[in-house]
């Protein structure tokens, strides 16, 4: 029988593990999960399907099936990752495949939203320091190690810093990117900001 | 930083505290839900036994899986049928108003809410979609979110968000006759380019947009997105107000009155400060084309595909792969491509007054025998009011064939779906691969009346030769 997949849980300090590099600018969430696969009712079963119509193309030859890059959690990735549908379906493919924390140069807005609010960080890295990982990872095995107090990532004995906006790292340390009982503590607050909306009112 | 902009105004009247982390948290006005990303929504607020605590803040209707040829229940599709029935079951659970098939005013999510009018302007509007940047063009924030997103605005009717900066897009001058609201936008998007807008919201403004119809305005806002801005907007005017007046869900009497003057009070202000301005010249725009894999990747009907050399840097990577994917050379006109399938509909371009632009340029024409051309109206409503103005007669009579509402062929959840290599005209709002159901299946976005003018003639037209004709 197939193991549940354990989604990640409170405080988020550290992730580390192989490295897997996917070349390529505005890769959209169509490509990292087609729209066939979201006929579901849960997340449960898209870890397989991530990049399906990509993987085929290249007949065994895309990164997410090469042999070297299996069991790899640090996703490397180009400019404008995630573009396209807010289907959370998308980052939740890559975790359930096994990402735990992806490297950009640029990412998505909604899809980087949707990241956060399922416990993957997401750090930029200007282009040129990309592209020098990613050819470390396509060379040979390169296991990183990152820090997301002090965003930086260490590989053997070489440190790279590593971008995070501050409120995602606020919330990965504290454990509030899963958001739902922060904002339900301050109910009151959201009670009486409604009130004061005025169109509440008028479309009484 | 922006100040005095209707986003700054919408902004701060929503915003219920700022939180520990440095974000805010957002109200959410009004909150749309369809089949697709709500299930696990509603499955994550019974594992952590929480209730949604505002029912009637959230509308639902189904429209991403629904087929366009047979609605009939139980569905075909065993995975269709499964995801209806959660979202019945969720709506009826939670005492959240549902907009089903057969109701009147079921259809594609955006087009939905604002004919119903629930979109009005001063709202923030969440669905998770990422063409909620629609019921922008009515004056409101609206963007989209992810599953997690929604289970949180269900279960507390806020969001945890960074305030965006604001981008004034000023468009000025008026579009010339044959050019539409989509030109435009495909405009915008290569001008600017597909990633310019993350980190923004973005304000339409200036004479053109001034001159557009609400749907018109749709058409833009929706595709703020493909330029990378999450939501982007058009401060409400008369035409706005007018589109809204009536409309079952919009105020009524007095509340009407009071309504409009908090409206008007809404606009940015004249000495409002944006934290960026770019300005765009809309007389200059041409009929517009995709020719690759991004939105951005357009040009004008009379150009030709960029060579590399001709594009910046960064943005030669992918159109080596676009030029690999679509099987087009650089140097090539756009015009003539040929063109297999035709789809007119979608939340970008699927509402009445694009039938209507599409059936002006069908009328007294047959579809080339090479294309399977099909119309797929937005909603109930716009199907109903098609059919009373004979707009589905005329596009049968041409040979397109005429369906029932839904999002059908612009993601192609459904079964409309390109097949191989095929490659489509279509009115919908993105040409990424494999976008339209087949992984080799290749998309052109054009305007509705340019969709209409390629089904004629089998290729790649410019509809402003139709025009004179």
């Amino acid at each position: 029988m197939k193991e549940v997949f354990q989604t990640p849980q409170g405080k988020i300090l550290k992730v580390s593990g192989k490295c897997i590099s996917l070349v390529g600018d505005d890769i959209d969430t169509d490509r990292i999960i087609p729209a066939r696969f979201l006929k579901c009712v849960d997340f449960e079963s898209l870890g397989d399907a991530v990049f399906e119509d990509d993987r085929k193309d290249l007949n065994g030859k895309h990164p997410f099936d090469l042999k070297f890059n299996q069991n790899a959690a640090i996703l490397l990735v180009n400019s404008n990752f995630g573009c396209g549908s807010s289907r959370e379906h998308a980052p939740q493919a890559l975790m359930r495949w096994g990402i735990k924390a992806i490297i950009g140069e640029s990412f998505a807005e909604i899809f980087y939203s949707n990241c956060v609010a399922i416990g993957i960080p997401c750090f930029t890295l200007a282009k040129k320091n990309i592209k020098s990982l990613q050819l470390s990872a396509e060379t040979g095995n390169l296991f990183i190690e990152i820090d997301i107090k002090n965003v930086i990532a260490t590989e053997g004995s070489t440190k790279h810093k590593l971008n995070l906006k501050e409120s995602s790292k606020n919330m990965f340390l504290t454990g509030q990117w899963d958001a739902t009982s922060t904002l339900l503590s301050n109910f009151e607050l959201i009670e009486r900001t409604m009130e004061n909306l005025p169109y509440i009112k008028l479309n009484k | 930083m922006s100040q005095n902009t209707l986003f700054d105004k919408v902004w701060d009247l929503h915003k219920v505290a700022d939180l520990p982390g440095g974000s805010s948290q957002i109200f959410i006005g009004l909150h749309l839900i369809h089949e697709v990303t709500s299930p696990q929504a509603f499955g994550a607020l019974k594992d952590k036994n929480l209730k949604v605590r505002f029912p009637s803040r959230t509308i639902a209707t189904v429209d991403h899986i629904v087929p366009t040829d047979n609605q009939s229940r139980p569905f075909k599709d065993n995975l269709a049928e499964q995801m209806i029935d959660a979202l019945e079951s969720n709506c009826k659970k939670h005492k959240i108003k549902f907009f089903n098939i057969g109701s009147g005013s079921q259809g594609i999510v955006h087009v939905v809410a604002p004919e119903l009018g629930l979109t009005q302007p001063g709202m923030t509007i969440a669905c998770g979609d990422s063409h909620t940047s629609t019921h922008g063009a009515f004056g409101s924030i609206a963007f989209g979110i992810g599953t997690s997103q929604v289970r949180d605005v269900l279960a507390s009717q806020t969001l945890a968000m960074n305030k965006l900066k604001v981008r004034q897009i000023w468009c000025k001058n008026k579009l010339s006759d044959g050019v539409f609201a989509k030109d435009l936008v495909l405009h915008i998007i290569n001008r600017l380019g597909v990633k310019a807008g993350v980190g923004y919201a973005y304000e339409f403004s200036g004479p053109a947009i001034d001159a557009l119809s609400m749907e018109e305005r749709m058409t833009i806002c929706n595709m703020s997105i493909e330029g990378g801005a999450r939501c982007g907007y058009v401060n409400p005017d008369k035409i706005t107000f007018k589109y809204i007046k009536e409309r079952q869900f919009a105020p009524k009497n007095e509340n009407w009155i009071k309504a409009v003057t908090w409206w008007e009070s809404l606009a940015s202000e004249k000495d409002a400060i944006y934290d960026d301005v770019v300005s765009i010249d809309a007389s200059k725009v041409e009929p517009t084309v995709t020719w690759g894999i991004t939105p951005g990747q357009s040009i004008g009907v009379s150009q030709k595909i960029p060579e590399l050399n001709e594009l910046n840097a960064d943005d030669q990577f992918i159109a080596g792969e676009a030029y690999e994917y679509m099987g087009l050379n650089p140097g090539q006109a756009i015009k003539n491509t040929p063109i297999d399938v035709c789809f007119i509909g979608s939340c970008t371009n699927g509402r009445i007054s694009d039938l209507r632009v599409a059936a002006e340029i069908v009328q007294n024409h047959k579809v080339s025998p090479n294309v399977k051309a099909f119309v797929v109206p937005g909603s109930e409503k716009v199907a109903k009011a098609a059919i009373e103005e004979g707009l589905d007669k005329i596009f049968k009579e041409a040979g397109f064939q005429w369906r029932e509402p839904g999002c059908s062929m612009c993601l192609a959840m459904n079964p409309d779906k390109l097949t191989g290599n095929q490659v489509s005209a279509s009115s919908s709002n993105r040409n990424f691969k494999g976008r339209q159901g087949s992984p080799s299946g290749r998309t052109l976005l054009m305007s509705p009346a340019m969709v209409a003018a390629a089904a004629i003639e089998g290729k790649v037209s410019d509809v402003r030769e139709f025009i004179k004709k």
